[in-house]
């Protein structure tokens, strides 16, 4: 059964979800691709392998962590590792098949900003930086990106190249000496987007319930290539809502404070 | 060989203005308690190294003590930005900082590379990023076996790591579980490195691959009950999220965040930490 009303972020978040398989194993980051990952995890794909950058290895939180290293993500957890031993043995050794971001901004080969709005030196905005992002771009298999549309965030041309994602599009990637396939998937509050097979361009090839060529168009700062076979996603099923509801209520409430008042 | 000190002691012995200092902890275990003693003394003109510089080097930052910050991640997780870090950075207040930036790999690595006694860490990163063009101690290097381009940075041996643990036996041998993050590394690259610990106990308890540094590899141990407050120690009490969003709006406001840090933290002594985290206890 189909929902009737839901929030493109909420739509946001079901159709990354859905992007994820019960084989997968993905690295997480923190924010939107980790409450995808989780609606992934308590729909379809139970047995997904969850990993975050603080070590922990097929975590299975009952609440959203508010920072990637959070107790809940060790307590369920099936093994927690050291932090050099995640980012040297699973992530660079290749044991990921798919690292899931978020990011401030991005430009049309899905590139990603993460470090500074403006001039690197003298920065308008100084953005907390890379993280794990810079090699999770280069060693997972593959990568989604989930974030919301803005002009600010989808831009001509990056303040600054944090992670790389197709570059300058075509075969840049493998002429880096990159061997793995990079941003495949992008997912938005709008649409879902995937890179041409030739030029690496971001493509629209789906359009989610009630959004238009229109409204994607004045959330880009370039102009959007649609797809000639421009889909329209599923609505969130109840089940896929009601789940993500659920999650989020759950992290609300533990966020607002765990703090037991005594006398 | 592991000496059992008070924090002010400890700091007072080992950290000298103008050192490198890393404090490190993944979310997990940061060290809080120490890095509020260093404020309270006033040792200045730090480098400080941490992969996820959070409330602490915000605070060590917006109060004037560092000098250079070499980093991986500056945000406040799932929170927001880093206001006394970014006004430094964009507005050179209190003072400008000098900044070393590089990605989790790296750090990662050059912690490793330090406790292996190492000059530098190899691993395959940067590929394609900015980083390199803004930081010059990150450079490519051929495998001399296979040609393949990999990237490289210097190893870090910090002056003094500190890091808050779960427990030391009376002899000294610290014991960390849950996230263990680059605790064990950052200790065993660094020439001196101060424990606060949860709390000393006869015997560690524990199992037979457990994450252990023996007490020969520790300068000085702190009991300080609730160190890493408002970051958690698994086992003892959770993280008080509540705390690092409520942290947003003091750290954006100078004057707010000076009446804040003279109130919580200068008037204040190790022994505030017990208070802390009552009502946050994990309950085994």
């Amino acid at each position: 059964m189909t929902a009737q009303d839901f929030t493109p972020d909420e739509m946001m978040a079901i159709a990354a979800s859905r992007a994820l398989s019960n084989t997968d194993v993905c690295f997480v980051g923190i924010g939107p691709p980790s409450a995808a990952c989780n609606i992934a995890r308590l729909t379809h794909a139970p047995d997904i392998t969850l990993i975050y950058e603080s070590g922990t290895i097929g975590t299975a939180p009952d609440v959203l962590p508010l920072s990637i290293g959070d107790g809940e993500l060790c307590d369920t957890a099936l093994t927690t590792v050291s932090v050099t031993e995640m980012f040297r043995y699973w992530l660079q050794g290749g044991k990921i098949t798919v690292g899931f971001l978020g990011a401030a901004q991005i430009d049309r080969f899905a590139n990603i900003n993460t470090t500074v709005v403006g001039d690197y030196d003298n920065p308008k905005v100084r953005l907390p930086g890379g993280g794990g992002a810079p090699e999770i771009s280069s060693s997972s298999q593959e990568t989604y990106i989930t974030m919301k549309q803005s002009k600010r965030g989808f831009v001509e041309k990056l303040d600054f190249y944090t992670s790389f994602g197709h570059g300058e599009g075509g075969d840049h990637r493998t002429r880096m000496g990159i061997t793995t396939k990079g941003p495949t998937l992008l997912i938005t509050d709008l649409a879902i987007w995937k890179p041409d097979p030739v030029t690496k361009e971001l493509t629209v090839v789906s359009l989610h319930p009630g959004t238009t060529k229109e409204r994607v168009q004045q959330t880009v700062s370039w102009a959007v290539r649609f797809s000639d076979d421009l889909q329209e996603t599923p609505a969130p099923t109840e089940e896929e809502l009601s789940v993500l509801r659920a999650l989020k209520a759950r992290t609300a409430a533990a966020h607002a404070g765990n703090r037991v008042e005594t006398a | 060989m592991a000496e059992f000190l008070s924090l002010k002691d400890a700091v007072t012995k080992y950290l000298k203005s103008g050192d490198t200092a890393a404090f490190e902890g993944f979310t997990h275990l940061i060290p809080h308690a120490a890095a509020h003693e260093v404020i309270r003394q006033g040792i200045d003109e730090l480098t400080v190294i941490r992969m996820t510089p959070d409330l602490i080097y915000d605070q060590l930052i917006g109060m004037g003590l560092v000098r250079k910050l070499i980093f991986s991640y500056a945000g406040n997780p799932g929170v927001g930005l880093l206001r006394r870090v970014r006004d430094s950075i964009e507005n050179g207040w209190p003072r400008s900082i000098e900044i070393e930036e590089h990605s989790h790999a790296a750090l990662a690595n050059a912690y490793e590379a330090g406790a292996a006694g190492l000059p530098c860490a190899v691993f395959r990163g940067y590929m394609g990023t900015e980083l390199q063009r803004v930081n010059p101690n990150i450079k490519k290097i051929n495998c001399p076996f296979t040609g393949e381009e990999l990237a490289a940075v210097p190893s870090i041996r910090p002056d003094v790591a500190f890091i808050h643990a779960l427990k030391a036996d009376r002899k000294g041998n610290v014991l960390i579980e849950g996230i263990v993050g680059v605790q064990k590394e950052a200790v065993l690259a660094a020439t001196h490195s101060i424990v606060t610990v949860e709390e000393v106990v006869d015997e560690l308890d524990t199992h037979i691959n457990a994450c252990i540094l023996p007490h020969w590899t520790v300068s000085a141990i702190c009991e300080v009950r609730g160190g890493a407050h408002p970051s958690y120690a698994q086992g003892y009490y959770g993280r008080d999220n509540k705390t690092y969003i409520d942290w947003d709006p003091i750290a954006a406001d100078r004057e707010r965040f000076q009446a804040w840090m003279e109130e919580h933290v200068l008037k204040q002594g190790p022994e505030v930490f017990a208070d802390r985290i009552k009502g946050l206890e994990v309950t085994p």
